[in-house]
């Protein structure tokens, strides 16, 4: 998951800039005679999770149990008069894969230096875009392996080691992330979840894991995402650029031994605004697959366009339905096709739609949702039910299942049906 | 011009002039006694609704929510507010920073509210780093799990309902107008029954009644305290509810809130109230 060498480093960080911090340290819970803004240097909350969760069929290549895990998660704050540090961080107790480890969700440090600006360096969390579980121009990395075995949702966003860098100004808002070290998916390898493999010609899972060439240098192998936003008259318009790679792997190499990530470039825009009684959004984005520019390489992903239109709406009280329409269209189609070595073709489309429901009920103590993508072209459904109780403040419990159908084994989330799962979890937060 | 013209024309001018005295006396008088005269119903509940939801030109405070249950099971959600008045009356702006409970710390939630049309909100979530629009066409929709709705917490514009002058009363020592608000379009509840102090005009006790007709929810203003603007000759004291109690009648649900650190005019800019801040908040909402 990560490198320990990096988590030393990260900890001498944070640790070497809190201790140099120009007031005394000392851990301490931020509730100090009733009034709860801290007035010690150091803020620690976080949780301990126990969530476990079972396949409802048997997979050849899986394990039965999908997940079964402890986690605590601490998160420590500090704030200075001359910024901001974070650390927060997951020590897991793995039952699955019979392992304890360590995922360093942030360490960053964030400054106000000017009135035009913020800047923010370190492990974080980035997120921008408007789609809903549907990402067209956030190129952040995504972890869709805990995605699909049912951790929390939170956990779809991976953390990057990045700097951002924030302008405001009366024209219009820029963001740039600067990621040194390219910062890939947590795709689905075959691990955990069991996937088409087309190199195989079925599906295959623990014995057939998906070995990468993953573009590896810092500073010669950088991501940068762009993002020019303003607000029109409460319209958000925002207009996107992306240097870097295919974010899960996008292309094999020569001998087909390991999945690669070619350079891709990615030029986008969205708007979202009030529209009716809801929120609309639409957004698109042109995928340059740089390494295969005529689209005959059939070891790289071609050039696509992505187009997203969403909407929601509160339809009644404490219940609010959203729909999404998401296309992905390949370009130069025809020059995929005739240099395709062998196997079934994809579409050149791909279709897909997706519908939130959620109700919140015993004084917003409950909340049942659920999520559906429904994919017409491939003829498969992703459905994300989950059901969350606050028994109190500080204890919560959960209730999900990741449900897969599809007709094909080789389709998006049709190649994912033997995965289908159900969990639960329990939550003391502090 | 003889004589007798003249005379006729200054029995004219003296007429005139003494009509013109007259009514402006009448007149004067009227206006002098309307002065006095109670306010109509609808004049209670705007200068009401100023003396509630627009005091200062902006306001910072600390918020302790108690949910309570008829069985006295508690929870807490624990905020800092940030308001900020674009006109007296019109258009404000809201900025709220969650510190409790867990579920939602470090959350902020952003509101441009508009009386005239319905209210812009975003919401940002720092675990995942997303700010998101908020599909809320229901100002009546519970605020964060409490027995206030949103529209209780910014203000309902006065114009949405009609008002009628019942009667005056007294909650504790406090003489009161009690006002009848019925809204003009029909939403969860048919009445409104509001005790709005005459001197200060805060509401002391509300009454909101079912499509039953039935009293379903009561709000009440527990403690009111004089909060100081300004310095010098500009000094003014600003009466506010630091404690205030939202029970509903046939759940025995009841939300307790109060007010510390109430501060008025801190200079609050306009852009506190942008996805800058959303995603980082000013350092007024962290501490």
């Amino acid at each position: 998951m990560i490198r320990p060498g990096t988590i030393r480093a990260w900890l001498v960080i944070w640790i070497a800039a809190v201790a140099t911090a120009p007031v005394a340290g000392g851990i301490s819970d931020e509730k100090t005679d009733g009034s709860f803004s801290s007035k010690l240097p150091i803020e620690t909350h976080g949780f301990y999770e126990i969530r476990g969760g079972y396949r409802l069929q048997n997979d050849k290549y899986e394990k039965d149990t999908s997940i079964l895990e402890n986690r605590l998660q601490l998160d420590l704050s500090s704030y200075q008069d001359w910024g901001d540090l974070k650390f927060k961080g997951d020590f897991i107790g793995d039952l699955v894969e019979e392992e304890g480890d360590f995922d360093l969700r942030e360490a960053n440090v964030f400054a106000r230096p000017a009135d035009y600006m913020d800047v923010k360096v370190g492990r974080q969390i980035l997120t921008w875009g408007t789609g809903d579980l549907i990402f067209i121009n956030d190129l952040f990395p995504k972890d869709w392996e805990s995605f699909f075995i049912g951790r929390d949702s939170e956990y779809l966003k991976a953390p990057s080691d990045a700097a951002k860098i924030s302008l405001f100004g009366d024209w219009a808002n820029l963001d740039i992330a600067f990621t040194p070290q390219f910062d890939p998916d947590r795709f689905i390898t075959g691990r955990r979840i069991s996937y088409w493999n087309s190199n195989l010609g079925r599906t295959a899972g623990q014995d057939a894991i998906v070995h990468t060439d993953k573009p590896n240098d810092w500073f010669g192998d950088s991501e940068v995402a762009a993002r020019i936003y303003k607000n029109i008259d409460n319209y958000e318009l925002a207009l996107y650029g992306y240097q870097g790679y295919w974010k899960s792997p996008g292309g094999q190499n020569a001998a087909m031994t390991q999945a690669t990530f070619p350079d891709l470039n990615v030029y986008g825009a969205s708007l979202r605004g009030a529209v009716v009684k809801g929120i609309g959004n639409l957004e698109a984005g042109y995928y340059e697959s740089v390494d295969d520019r005529s689209g005959k390489d059939p070891l790289v992903n071609n050039s696509e366009m992505r187009y997203l239109a969403g909407y929601t709406q509160e339809i009644a009280r404490d219940f609010t339905v959203g729909l999404q329409y998401y296309v992905e269209y390949m370009l130069d189609f025809g020059a995929y096709k005739s240099n395709l070595p062998s196997g079934p073709a994809r579409d050149r489309d791909r279709h897909v739609t997706t519908l939130r429901l959620t109700k919140l009920l015993m004084n917003q103590n409950l909340r049942c949702s659920l999520f559906t993508y429904y994919c017409p072209s491939d003829e498969d459904v992703y459905m994300r039910p989950n059901v969350n109780y606050n028994v109190s403040d500080n204890l919560a419990v959960e209730a999900g299942g990741n449900i897969f159908f599809g007709d094909y084994p080789n389709t998006f989330f049709g190649q994912f049906r033997d995965n289908t799962n159900v969990y639960l979890g329990l939550r003391y937060s502090f | 011009m003889n004589e007798l013209e003249i005379s006729r024309r200054g029995i004219k001018w003296m007429m005139a002039l003494l009509v013109a005295a007259i009514s402006t006396f009448t007149n004067g008088a009227a206006q002098s006694q309307e002065a006095t005269a109670r306010p109509t119903a609808t004049e209670i509940m705007e200068k009401s609704n100023r003396a509630f939801y627009y005091q200062g030109n902006d306001m910072k405070v600390d918020v302790t929510m108690d949910l309570l249950t008829a069985d006295r099971k508690k929870q807490s959600r624990v905020l800092t507010m940030l308001r900020r008045n674009e006109s007296l009356g019109g258009n404000q702006k809201y900025f709220l920073y969650f510190h409790e409970p867990a579920d939602v710390r470090r959350i902020t939630f952003m509101v441009w509210k508009y009386p005239e049309k319905e209210d812009d909100r975003w919401i940002y979530v720092p675990a995942v780093d997303l700010v998101r629009r908020i599909a809320a066409s229901d100002a009546r929709s519970s605020f964060v799990g409490s027995d206030f709705t949103y529209e209780d917490i910014s203000g309902r514009d006065v114009g949405l309902d009609t008002h009628q002058l019942l009667t005056e009363d007294k909650v504790g020592d406090r003489d009161c107008y009690v006002v009848e608000s019925v809204p003009k379009e029909s939403i969860g509840y048919v009445k409104r029954i509001s005790w709005v102090d005459k001197t200060t005009f805060l509401p002391l006790k509300e009454e909101y009644y079912d499509l039953q007709k039935e009293l379903v929810r009561m709000f009440s203003a527990d403690k009111i305290e004089e909060v100081t603007i300004g310095e010098g000759d500009e000094r003014k004291t600003v009466p506010t509810v630091t404690r205030r109690t939202m029970k509903n009648i046939k759940t025995g649900h009841r939300t307790e809130v109060t007010f510390t650190s109430v501060s008025y005019n801190i200079g609050l800019g306009d852009n506190i109230f942008t996805e800058r801040y959303l995603r980082r908040p000013p350092k007024e909402a962290m501490r």
